[in-house]
């Protein structure tokens, strides 16, 4: 069948399906489902970390590859510095720019360095807003319990507590920044209800949240003339030889020149691993989202956590190219829209889970029950004019406006027409191991934001990223120059990567990689 | 015809049975990359033109999704006199098409502190004394791939409505197209960022609300409730949490 038969049979049979009301799967059915379909659980997709404070854990091959990876670095660089700061800040997305900001203001030396620009990162793409328990009906226990339910119960108590708490502190830091949260009319701040929360406890700016706080933090670095090195990407710690950090050794990818930045503390803020593709999933991330904090922490010893699951949102974009991976909101399923297969059926209660949603569209779609776009890619329709049809003209227009623009600029009319989606690899639950201060298994070492792991267990909240970023920014921020004001550099020396090499050598596959990949290749070699 | 890895999507087995024709059969396009042509596939965006055709985009490639500002780009189409301004990462390329990406452009932006600001709607004058210069000739406005209406920002800048001015600005994504084009030398979005800031931290109302939570926090009001939850075993909490509506 053609492509344009497949949409028509979404339209044909949507008054037959209206009519339908689909049970969510029985607990025991909805555990095979995910068993057998969640990337999660693709056993094929994972292997054993050979060696290191992960040896004998599983993750995904494409990040153990990583993790076992060689560094760039010649162990014979001359380390004389080239920089030298009190604490040296890696990423300049949100909890890099907060780490930054925290830092400086303790009258330290700071060095921001980002391997893109300042703000490029998944922090301005954030779209459902950020979760802050203000109301009366709401708490920062209730918020700790819905967090704890939506992370399988495997979220670190201690770093969960302390983020709900600060909630509110960060926001107000925010708003004295400038940031333009949604408001009501008697002036107090607007909550939204998101996913996987009892109460409405999203601070929102309309769509845009992670774009306005971005935007305002970036301004605030550039404002308070902190240390700025754009398009130099961190591809190696130092240590002093008991293994505390001592710096970094970053890359000028301008002129591909490695230079040595000596920091008394290192911040860790690179984000996710949306880019690595993992199992080869289209992806919602930045370009720069390759996970670089994670082989560089590794390989200095810090350990990692819960780095065998990831979250895969549901409703990603497979059509029109231009959109792939990028996310369509959860929003369009909660007033309603259904999941229809290349049969026009529908095949599971769209209001589920996101882990049981997933696995159920990727069980559609292996079965033969796709659709397969123009490009060659593979989905099930969401069926987006439905909710006109139930709701009245002009409903997708007033609830999603965003979403129906982005459409329109491919000549897309979702209020006609239904789109085609497949889960798109999202965030990555896991990390480097912290604690409440930010630092890691390593000393002076600390990790802020999506590079770290703890805090969201096995499934991330919507609108708990935001707040994560900044609350652990600030801290790690803050601990990160009382440390550095008390001491003195260290040694700069590549002793914990002689040892890693070392290490690695015996074992048959490593090192078959450098690692951090710092960006996916996109670049076709042969035409 | 494999762009990046993204393609190679699970289920993309061809023994399983998808009843379509149309498919994997791209049509190519002939583009004009910085004065060279190149075939590409139709419809990829104009970021993934540049990887096809075996460039290495660092300066130019960022959230990949319509928010971050970096792919800023230049384009014409097929016999079109005009040159248009869009996201590389969120424009299709067609047939005919020419372009080149923008260079990062070497804009002034004023340096301040939030918190000293005295008189917020004055002191726009003293930071971006160009402001008030425009001569209404809406380049800025034509260059904007977000369809915001920037000559009336900047306007509205000057005139002291920093509401209106945020409002307006809101899905700006700083990539920075209304600046090269203005001839009295303002930088409208920093400008309007400038102005943003100043109303969320000058003239918004102090939401009472969450005051009051940041007190009750700190006066140990659920500290309590912190005990009894803190307290519980492994099997309570998780009860707990699945009677959570």
């Amino acid at each position: 069948m053609q492509l344009q038969a497949l949409q028509d049979l979404v339209h044909t049979t949507r008054d037959a399906r209206r009519k339908q009301t689909l049970p969510k799967f029985p607990a025991a059915e909805r555990d095979q489902l995910i068993k057998k379909y969640h990337p999660d659980h693709r056993e094929n997709a994972y292997r054993l970390i050979t060696f290191g404070p992960n040896a004998g854990e599983k993750t995904v091959r494409e990040l153990a590859a990583l993790l076992e990876g060689d560094s760039p670095v010649p162990a014979e660089l001359d380390l004389t510095p080239t920089h030298s700061t009190d604490v040296l800040v890696v990423g300049g997305g949100g909890a890099g720019c907060a780490a930054a900001l925290h830092a400086h203001a303790q009258g330290v030396k700071v060095l921001l360095a980002t391997k893109l620009r300042l703000g490029d990162s998944n922090t301005v793409m954030a779209q459902g807003g950020i979760q802050v328990a203000i109301t009366d009906e709401d708490s920062p226990v209730q918020h700790f319990l819905d967090t704890l339910k939506g992370g399988h119960m495997q979220n670190d108590h201690q770093l969960l507590k302390t983020m709900v708490e600060e909630g509110p502190s960060i926001a107000k830091w925010l708003l004295e920044l400038g940031v333009l949260f949604d408001r009501d009319a008697d002036g107090n701040l607007h909550v939204k209800k998101g996913g996987g929360s009892s109460k409405p406890r999203l601070l929102t700016c309309s769509d845009y949240t992670g774009l306005e706080i971005m935007r305002v933090l970036k301004d605030e670095v550039l404002n308070q003339k902190i240390q700025l090195l754009e398009f130099s990407a961190a591809v190696e710690l130092l240590s002093d030889g008991t293994g505390a950090c001592t710096g970094a050794i970053l890359q000028d990818l301008d002129n591909k020149r490695y230079f040595v930045v000596a920091a008394k503390t290192v911040i860790l803020a690179t984000g996710g691993i949306g880019r690595l593709h993992i199992q080869g999933f289209p992806t919602s991330n930045h370009y720069g989202a390759t996970g670089d904090a994670l082989p560089m922490s590794y390989r200095l010893g810090a350990k990692l956590l819960q780095i065998d699951t990831f979250q895969y949102h549901p409703t990603g974009a497979v059509h029109p190219e231009q959109l792939i991976g990028a996310l369509v909101t959860e929003g369009i399923r909660s007033e309603g829209g259904h999941l229809v297969n290349a049969q026009g059926e529908r095949f599971v209660n769209e209001l589920d889970t996101r882990d049981v949603v997933s696995s159920s569209i990727i069980r559609e779609c292996e079965e033969g029950r796709g659709v397969r776009t123009t490009t060659g890619r593979i989905g099930v329709w969401l069926d987006t004019p439905l909710l006109d049809v139930e709701s009245g003209a002009g409903t997708l227009e007033k609830h999603f406006p965003a979403m129906v623009r982005q459409y329109k600029r491919y000549g897309l009319d979702i209020t006609k027409d239904p789109v085609l989606i497949y889960p798109t690899l999202h965030y990555q639950n896991g990390g480097v191991q912290i604690d409440v201060n930010g630092e890691s298994g390593a000393r002076n070492l600390f990790v802020a934001g999506e590079a770290s792991g703890g805090l969201h267990g096995r499934n991330r909240l919507m609108g708990n990223s935001l707040l994560d970023l900044m609350v652990y920014g600030k801290r790690s921020g803050r601990t990160a120059a009382e440390r550095a004001k008390a001491m003195k550099h260290g040694a700069l020396t590549l002793e914990h990567l002689a040892r890693f090499r070392s290490e690695a050598k015996k074992h048959g596959g490593a090192l078959a990689t450098h690692s951090p990949m710092l960006f996916p290749d996109y670049v076709r070699k042969e035409g | 015809m494999v762009v990046d890895k993204s393609m190679e999507l699970k289920g993309f087995d061809k023994s399983v049975a998808i009843d379509q024709e149309e498919v994997l059969r791209p049509k190519m396009v002939t583009v004009e990359i910085a004065g060279k042509k190149y075939e590409v596939p139709e419809g990829i965006t104009v970021i993934k033109a540049l990887w096809y055709s075996g460039q290495e985009v660092i300066r130019g490639a960022g959230c990949l999704g319509g928010y971050c500002g970096a792919c800023a780009t230049y384009y014409r189409t097929k016999d079109d006199p005009k040159v248009r301004t869009c996201l590389a990462c969120s424009t299709a390329v067609e047939e005919g098409m020419s372009f080149t990406m923008v260079p990062p452009f070497p804009a002034r932006k004023a340096i301040y502190r939030m918190a000293e600001l005295k008189d917020p709607k004055q002191d726009l004058f003293n930071l971006y004394p160009e402001a008030p210069l425009c001569r209404n000739c809406n380049a800025c406005t034509e260059a904007c791939p977000q369809g915001i209406d920037v000559r009336d920002g900047v306007w509205q800048a000057v005139f002291g409505d920093f509401k209106k001015v945020s409002e307006m600005f809101m899905d700006c994504v700083m990539c920075g197209l209304c600046v090269p084009v203005c001839i009295a030398d303002i930088a409208p979005n920093l400008v309007a960022l400038y102005a943003s800031r100043a109303q969320g931290a000058f003239f918004s109302e102090k939401p009472k609300r969450l005051h009051d939570r940041i007190d009750e926090i700190a006066q140990g009001k659920y500290q309590s409730e912190w005990n009894r939850v803190l307290g519980m075993n492994e099997q309570q909490l998780k009860d707990v949490c699945a009677a959570i509506k």
